[in-house]
């Protein structure tokens, strides 16, 4: 197996075709969800909680919902539409008639995930700044960890969408495990203060925490060295997920 | 590549899905301009054969050349020179035919000045300057069926492949494919077609391979596999197996094919058959019909069932 850069930007080139035809309505609800979450849980529940790991409720939940945007942006890219163009519209089976790879299609389609992720989690972001919750120019390192959240969340959906044999099975994905990811990562609440040993010691194995802590750094403007080993697990974790979908991908192709 | 070395050469190809073998053994040559079909009802491995020749379905045994090449090799430079027409138009319904196009060009890795020209070029020639700017779900099937051959052409394919190019299409539209496939093929192009139409297989290919369950059955010209495998002349008629062993019961049971209530004689002089029956017959005009053979009687007598059967 070889990869072909002109083969994946192809893939990656349709996406974007397709997405440059409807991007304001694409692009417009990516600034209206993080106004939403912010006004809510910061002027909302934010009242009753004076403060958080030592800052503001609002400050505490800005990065960690950023990292969801990130991963919510991968997911939604990497499961629906994926298995839309694979099951329903043969995108990938015509695709593979032209000198594309199963693994070029993996590529493309992780590196589209990616690019959408920039844009949902950047979005956020850019929200966060207005809010005035994100000091800079220190917080501007989280734009390199939502790329990360996004290497993460994109080959672990798409492993998933080729694996499973139908669509009804994407609503396990998001409730079984993207939520609990969701509210036990470290978003909502410090849970190295509410979650004894061995529950620490899961959430430390799943994937979330890891972009959320990143996230936290880059806004406090000081990573430690635990950083070392977000990064070390999410490298580790999305190469190995990334060829599982290269061999799902082939799997399902060329059979 | 020298002249009249094959394009193609299947040598012992099988393919086994899931404990079902779904091409049995195939061997396959096509030379360099030749328009070969591959003829035979659904389920008879037409696809599938296909697929290992682009490369994409990797046999379980046999090997695959293309070009002087190994298929499982060099899958990307083998389909750099071929096109595919997929059995369903895999295009994108949301975007203009024109965006279909410039996708694949990309897939292609054409430059895109490259394929800008190629897009005038096929535009005009498939017809389908009125439809090149709406979106593809507002296309006839016709033309949306035009535009997935325009798919395949771009890359000015050496071999092209079309696998049931037009099952589905009204006979109109049917014939004006025809005579763009016809045209290709005469300008010295190198084509693959499945069909389960016998007037297709007929119309535009130079050699047929009668296909069932997975199997090569024969394959030659269609005048040839007419000559060898059936006589002459047809004759049929509606008769219950009681009427068949009182008129035809000295006849060879070989000449004879039945398909529900109808009764195929294969016969050198119909005359004499249509004497036959009015002499045996006497008390009903039966209604006969006399016609030369074709290759769906080809297909009757080596595989004992009818082509469109379920199509």
């Amino acid at each position: 197996m070889s990869l072909s850069a002109s083969a994946i930007t192809a893939v990656w080139r349709r996406n974007v075709t397709m997405y440059a035809r409807t991007w304001q309505w694409n692009l417009l609800p990516n600034f209206f969800e993080p106004v939403f979450y912010l006004a809510a849980l910061g002027i909302g529940v934010g009242a009753y909680v004076s403060e958080m790991a030592g800052m503001s409720y609002v400050q505490f939940l800005a990065p960690g919902l950023v990292c969801v945007a990130a991963m919510n942006g991968a997911s939604y890219e990497v499961t629906y539409n994926v298995y839309v163009r694979l099951n329903m519209q043969r995108t990938y089976d015509v695709m593979l008639t032209a000198p594309i790879e199963p693994e070029d299609v993996v590529w493309g389609e992780l590196i589209w995930a990616m690019t959408r992720v920039l844009l949902y989690g950047g979005s956020f972001y850019i929200v966060t700044i207005l809010f005035g919750l994100a000091p800079l120019p220190e917080s501007i390192l989280v734009i390199p960890v939502i790329l990360l959240a996004g290497f993460l969340f994109a080959p672990l959906g798409l492993a998933f969408s080729l694996w499973i044999q139908s669509v009804d099975l994407f609503s396990f994905y998001f409730t079984l495990f993207l939520t609990p990811l969701f509210l036990f990562s470290d978003v909502f609440f410090p849970i190295a203060e509410r979650l004894s040993g061995f529950w620490l010691g899961i959430a430390e194995c799943l994937p979330l925490l890891h972009p959320v802590r990143l996230a936290r750094a880059s806004f406090a403007g000081s990573f430690g060295w635990i950083a070392l080993w977000d990064i070390a697990y999410i490298a580790l974790l999305s190469g190995l997920l990334a060829r599982i979908s290269m061999q799902l991908m082939r799997r399902r192709l060329t059979s | 590549m020298p002249v009249g070395r094959s394009v193609v050469e299947m040598h012992s190809v099988s393919k086994v899905f899931g404990g079902r073998l779904a091409v049995d053994q195939l061997g396959l040559q096509v030379q360099r301009g030749e328009c070969v079909g591959l003829l035979g009802p659904n389920g008879a491995g037409k696809t599938t054969s296909l697929r290992m020749i682009y490369g994409v379905t990797r046999p379980t045994a046999g090997s695959v050349r293309v070009f002087d090449t190994d298929v499982l090799e060099h899958p990307r430079e083998i389909r750099r020179r071929l096109g595919v027409t997929l059995q369903e138009n895999a295009v994108v319904e949301e975007i203009s035919a024109r965006d279909n196009l410039r996708i694949f060009a990309r897939c292609h890795g054409l430059r895109r000045y490259e394929a800008e020209a190629k897009i005038e070029t096929l535009t005009d020639w498939l017809q389908l300057r009125a439809s090149i700017e709406l979106p593809v779900r507002a296309l006839s099937g016709g033309a949306q069926r035009r535009l997935a051959i325009a798919l395949s052409l771009l890359n000015d394919p050496e071999l092209w492949i079309l696998d049931e190019p037009t099952t589905g299409l009204d006979p109109a539209v049917r014939r004006n494919l025809w005579a763009r496939i016809r045209e290709l093929r005469d300008g010295g192009r190198t084509i693959i077609l499945t069909t389960h139409y016998i007037e297709e297989a007929q119309r535009l290919c130079d050699r047929v391979v009668i296909m069932r369950n997975g199997r090569a059955v024969c394959s030659g010209t269609p005048r040839e596999l007419i000559a060898t495998h059936t006589a002459r002349e047809a004759l049929e008629l509606d008769c219950t197996p009681e009427d068949e062993e009182r008129i035809f019961h000295d006849w060879p049971s070989e000449s004879r094919l039945r398909a529900g209530s109808q009764l195929i004689v294969f016969v050198e002089d119909s005359a004499a058959a249509i004497a036959r029956v009015r002499e045996r017959d006497k008390v009903v005009e039966r209604e006969l019909i006399s016609r030369p053979t074709n290759l769906e009687d080809v297909f009757l007598a080596v595989t004992g069932t009818h082509l469109e059967d379920g199509a």
